[in-house]
């Protein structure tokens, strides 16, 4: 049985923001089929008395002094936005037109 | 004095006034303008501003002020890595003409130090593969060869090493893209320890494995590059608050007699070129001559590494990748005024992104889902804690651990690009490393027998003990300059055009 069906891949596809067609979403699911089967080995030797690591070398509530430091001027945040407007990003419409 | 010098050579030369950086930085685009056609290793040239950086550096020189000692070396810089107003794609077309507009701090370290920056490489998409063949911007090819791959991700960085284009380069390493290029180049890449080199401006992949390093022809030459770029960044939470070690010391030292060098047993074996194998075991024999004594080492959870890695590097990428979203910065596609913020966003995701970048973001996305979180994610998590057990483990044996870096050397374009799971093998014994944030070298070790292409040699140091890589890689590049009479780079075909 396959381990993760072409519906499961359309659905994460949404939940990631891609759109794919029906030939991309094919070859994704068998792809991720293999890999799958692959990766999941790491359960062999997962067992529940093993603590967790997140990062290599923890380094734990790293803060800088509050003090007001120079940053990007507006325009300079802006200068690689697709659209701008009024020294704002400018967005397609998010709301519906009812 | 040549382009094909090494760095400290120029560096010498530069100091003793026989050449003018301007003619350096000249000499090395004229060398790009010849061969890159053919290898492909720059994304883009700033010719410009290199000619201005290195007028500064000759400035500075005429008037007696001290420099640092690469002030005025060239380098190419992986396009992972923002330069202020300068394109910077990750060989992706999301971010196609994107410019940022800051400099990452491993690019105002090295403005600092007077190297003069010659442009952008070529890279497998956001970093996301092992022979560059990910790149949106077609394939780097390798100066050994020119049907095979330089490696990847820093394919472009190796590749302009090993083509002469450059004597110094940066790349990033997640999983091994600093030392498999290195390793198939026959050149010198080395990952620093976790933290060592800030990660401010390297356009994130996987947070906790990213780390940017230095790339060279020589030992000694990454060494001073490493000293360049190291150290602590406030910028960088993840920054390590300690003394750089003594890396360009080290590498010149060449004494490992009383050292233990342990060779790990599961890096090796089946799955591993001959060539390979007895190219990484006359080496050893190099080692022994020295006076090192060998150690043999077990660490059974590796065997896992490959595994876990897949699912916690595509987990943090899935993460980081949300931020190319079409609002703040890159490409958008299907924006008639009619379509929503997410639709837009969903078509220019599709357009953008790369097949191989697709597949990683989905593979997170999975394994991140609630219902699948701690049967893949979290377990993959258990297993990094293991294989930092066994590298602790080893450690207390030796002072280093050895391997091959990578289990071929360079094979053919298009050979592995339509299988996932045989490109993820090229990894093998990179990655480890990455899993547990020790620093990584690899260096070449000779030919192998049945291709004439190079064979990488891993050495794997403690936390911040980089400068073990240094003492151990500098002592066995020696031994072996000596018995091949030549740098191994004279062995390779001369590129057409090339001086």
């Amino acid at each position: 049985m396959a381990a993760i069906s072409r519906d499961e891949v359309a659905n994460l596809a949404r939940l990631a923001r891609i759109s794919m067609s029906d030939a991309e979403l094919d070859h994704l699911a068998g792809e991720m089929d293999v890999i799958l089967g692959a990766v999941a080995r790491v359960q062999e030797v997962a067992s529940a008395d093993v603590a967790p690591t997140s990062h290599p070398l923890a380094v734990n509530n790293v803060t800088r002094e509050d003090v007001v430091t120079t940053s990007l001027t507006p325009a300079q945040a802006l200068s690689g936005a697709p659209a701008s407007a009024e020294q704002r990003f400018k967005v397609p419409q998010i709301l519906g037109e009812e | 004095m040549s382009i094909r010098d090494n760095a400290w050579q120029m560096s010498e030369a530069l100091h003793n006034k026989e050449i003018s950086a301007v003619e350096l930085a000249n000499d090395h685009f004229d060398q790009i303008s010849k061969v890159d056609k053919d290898v492909h290793a720059f994304l883009y040239l700033d010719k410009e501003g290199a000619l201005a950086q290195a007028k500064e550096v000759d400035k500075k020189r005429a008037a007696g002020e001290k420099l640092s000692p690469l002030a005025g070396v060239p380098l190419a810089l992986k396009d992972v890595m923002t330069q202020r107003d300068i394109p910077t794609t990750c060989g992706s077309k999301i971010l196609e003409n994107w410019r940022p507009p800051y400099d990452s701090t491993v690019v105002t370290k090295l403005k600092d130090a007077g190297v003069v920056i010659l442009g952008k490489t070529n890279m497998d998409e956001f970093a996301m593969g092992s022979s560059t063949e990910n790149s949106a911007f077609g394939p780097t090819h390798n100066p050994w060869d020119l049907s095979r791959i330089p490696g990847g991700s820093g394919g472009g960085s190796a590749a302009s090493l090993a083509a002469f284009e450059a004597p110094l380069a940066i790349g990033t390493d997640t999983g091994g893209s600093i030392r498999q290029p290195a390793a198939v180049t026959g050149t010198v890449g080395v990952k620093p320890t976790y933290g060592g080199v800030s990660r401010y401006g390297l356009v994130a992949f996987s947070s906790s494995l990213d780390q940017a390093g230095p790339c060279a022809r020589t030992v000694l030459d990454t060494a001073l590059l490493h000293q360049v770029i190291a150290g602590y960044d406030p910028k960088d939470s993840t920054s390590i608050n300690q003394a750089v070690p003594d890396v360009v010391a080290a590498a010149k030292k060449l004494d490992v007699k009383g050292m233990k060098i342990g060779i790990v047993k599961q890096l090796s074996g089946d799955g591993y070129q001959k060539g390979v194998s007895n190219k990484f075991n006359d080496a050893i024999a190099e080692l022994v001559k020295l006076g090192a004594e060998i150690v043999e080492v077990s660490c059974p959870n590796f065997e896992y590494a490959l595994a876990a890695y897949y699912l916690i590097a595509p987990s943090e990428c899935s993460s980081n990748l949300a931020r190319f979203d079409s609002i703040r910065f890159g490409l958008r596609v299907g924006d008639d005024g009619i379509k929503s913020a997410e639709e837009v966003m969903n078509l220019t995701r599709q357009a953008g992104f790369g097949r191989e970048v697709k597949r990683r973001i989905i593979l997170g996305t999975y394994a991140l889902s609630s219902g699948y979180y701690d049967a893949y994610y979290g377990s993959a998590q258990k297993v990094r804690t293991l294989i930092k057990q066994d590298f602790d483990n080893a450690f207390t044996k030796c002072d280093v651990l050895v391997s091959p870096t990578a289990p071929t050397t360079a094979f053919k374009i298009g050979e592995k690009s339509e299988d996932p799971l045989a490109m993820y093998l090229n990894d093998i014994a990179t990655i480890p490393v990455n899993m547990a944030g020790i620093g990584g070298m690899s260096l070449p070790c000779g030919l192998a027998e049945e291709d004439n292409l190079p064979v990488g040699f891993q050495i794997m140091a403690p936390a911040m003990k980089d400068d073990r890589m240094y003492l151990v890689g500098g002592a066995l590049e020696a031994a072996l300059l000596s018995k091949w009479g030549k740098p191994i780079l004279d062995f390779a075909p001369i590129l057409a055009g090339s001086k």
